[in-house]
């Protein structure tokens, strides 16, 4: 069994205590975009306001939900600021590639998944990673893949980032 | 406060785990099983049942003429009885095998809806629901146009029967459930059939949390209709029971149509088949009905009343010891009188969502639901997004409830700073 320091990173637990960007924006000029796990019943509201530069200006989350989802949104929001839309993309989907189970990297007890997730060719469209693309501290959510069950918790800021964007 | 005083009879749990092969496999640190109200273990009656079946005896029911197939039959139907005898149903015909609750609960809206209900006619539901005795409504509602009035809850988790009345009048129908599965609440389902009857309506329990754990008595409740699951009450998955009295059964359509629950099929119609067939469509699930029936076998052995008894000393242990320990760091919904209310007890605890609960306390071994329980509008009463919930059922024991203490400490290390 995966070990609960695995999922529970310091990091992870540092943006779940102390959340960053949490708020509201004014709607127009921000999008806003709700997102639910309807699993555990989590909430996420994203506030986006991208400026005529096509930039990320300003991003504020509300909702309520786990120590994974909250931290992932809470890094997430640091993540994208000033970024173009364009990149916001690339590393939404360098995060979804970091969240998603290769079987090829899985033992039978879900252990051991590799650090460098890799697409395994399949030709599904399993994302792939960009290795241009750093996460930075969001790799701290790694762990995640090894509970799987959980992973609906870390991708769903981005998936409701998405909706927003 | 209701005493214990006059419970004499009460489980052997060391005994009762040997009956349950799960108990029996060697794990570090071991089983602390406390989610029986999503799913209950199996014992090794229920098993080796339909194990015997399937070695044995398979072969269609209700087909072939050779002796394997009459056996098939024969044990097929004999589930079914014990069932009715279980519930306290006058007959065999009352006694609808299923998937499970929910299409039992949405054969009712489906059936009897469709056939009594029109555009204005009013539903009665309570906002403890589960989402099985909801969303059939909702859908139902959303097709014919029908009005739904909901039974509210108070704040201490009971139903509210202050607006009973004013619900109750003109309606055609009252769903809903005899044990909360996320507060454990014992509605008083005699109190508001009575009522309901007396208005007119007819009578839908969903007693999935009920009938494994307390005796039950379809008369004695006052239902029309009657809906459980076997895999809470140590059954096997892909079975559960529809009962309703037999004159209402027998007047409605059909809800799936297919083999086994016609008479006669022809080219421009068909005639259905005899209760409770009319509404088995298809190859019923054969070795899933005999592993129900060796379940209420088990149940029968340990004895209803024992089980009840077991599980309202569990409880009330449990809510003793939580409170002691933890005080008010920690929030059990729901009635606070064990007597009043199931073995089931959503908390709440320090702040800590019930996912990192959930997932912390699996570390040593402890194994409880965390999310909303399928009862969305009860969170939102509730006034949360989602609880952490233990649940007992007849192979727990203190030391259970113990472990769940011990390993909620390591929550508070983890996430209270």
């Amino acid at each position: 069994m995966a070990g609960l320091e695995d999922l529970y990173r310091e990091i992870i637990l540092d943006h779940y205590r102390n959340p960053r960007n949490r708020g509201e924006l004014e709607c127009p000029p921000a999008r806003r975009a709700e997102g639910f796990n309807p699993l555990c019943g989590d909430e996420i509201v994203i506030y986006l306001d991208v400026g005529d530069d096509g930039r990320v200006r300003d991003l504020k989350i509300g909702g309520q939900g786990c120590s994974i989802s909250q931290s992932s949104a809470s890094m997430m929001s640091q993540a994208v600021k000033g970024r173009t839309v364009e990149e916001v993309r690339t590393l939404n989907s360098a995060f979804k590639a970091l969240m998603t189970i290769h079987e090829s990297c899985l033992d039978g007890d879900g252990n051991e998944v590799g650090a460098e997730v890799g697409g395994d060719g399949s030709g599904t469209d399993t994302p792939v990673p960009d290795p241009n693309v750093s996460l930075g501290d969001l790799t701290a959510l790694q762990g995640v893949v090894k509970f799987p069950v959980r992973i609906k918790c870390a991708t769903l800021a981005w998936n409701t980032l998405t909706q927003a964007l | 406060m209701a005493t214990l005083t006059s419970v004499h009879d009460t489980l052997d749990v060391a005994r009762v785990r040997r009956d349950f092969p799960v108990y029996d496999q060697h794990r570090d640190p071991p089983l602390v099983f406390l989610d029986s109200a999503a799913s209950s273990h199996k014992p090794r009656a229920v098993l080796d049942a339909m194990a015997d079946y399937y070695e044995t005896t398979h072969a269609n029911v209700h087909r072939g003429v050779y002796a394997m197939a009459e056996e098939a039959t024969a044990r097929f139907e004999a589930a079914r009885t014990r069932v009715a005898r279980f519930i306290g149903a006058t007959s065999t015909a009352e006694v609808v095998f299923s998937k499970n609750a929910t299409e039992s609960l949405n054969l009712v809206a489906q059936s009897w809806g469709r056939a009594n209900l029109g555009p204005g006619d009013v539903v009665v539901l309570t906002e403890m629901e589960h989402h099985a005795n909801l969303v059939p409504w909702l859908a139902l509602a959303e097709q014919l146009g029908l009005q739904l009035r909901y039974l509210r809850v108070t704040d201490e988790g009971l139903l509210d029967l202050e607006g009973l009345d004013a619900a109750l009048d003109g309606a055609r129908l009252v769903s809903l459930t005899a044990m909360s599965n996320v507060l454990g609440t014992l509605p008083p389902v005699r109190a508001v059939a009575d009522a309901a009857h007396a208005a007119g309506a007819v009578v839908v329990v969903d007693a999935s949390q009920y009938v494994p754990h307390l005796g039950t008595d379809v008369d004695a409740l006052g239902a029309d209709f009657l809906a459980f699951t076997g895999h809470k009450m140590l059954g096997p998955t892909g079975i559960g029971v529809l009962w309703g009295r037999e004159e209402l059964l027998d007047a409605m359509p059909p809800f799936l149509g297919g083999g086994e629950m016609i008479r006669d099929v022809r080219l421009d119609g068909f005639t259905c088949n005899d209760l409770p067939w009319k509404f088995e469509a298809g190859t019923p699930p054969i070795a899933e009905a005999i592993g129900l029936g060796a379940a209420v076998g088990e149940l029968e052995r340990y004895g209803m009343a024992a089980v009840r008894a077991h599980e309202v000393a569990l409880t009330s242990y449990a809510l003793d010891t939580l409170r002691r320990r933890y005080g008010d760091d920690l929030v059990v919904h729901g009635p606070t009188d064990p007597c009043a209310r199931g073995g089931v007890l959503s908390f709440g605890f320090r702040g800590i969502h019930p996912h990192d609960i959930s997932q912390v306390l699996d570390q040593a071994g402890v194994c409880v639901r965390a999310g909303h329980h399928c009862a969305k509008p009860l969170m939102r009463r509730l006034g949360v997004p989602a609880t952490a919930r233990a649940s007992f059922y007849v192979y727990n024991d203190e030391s259970d409830v113990d472990a769940l203490a011990d390993a909620l400490d390591a929550c508070s290390d983890l996430f209270c700073f």
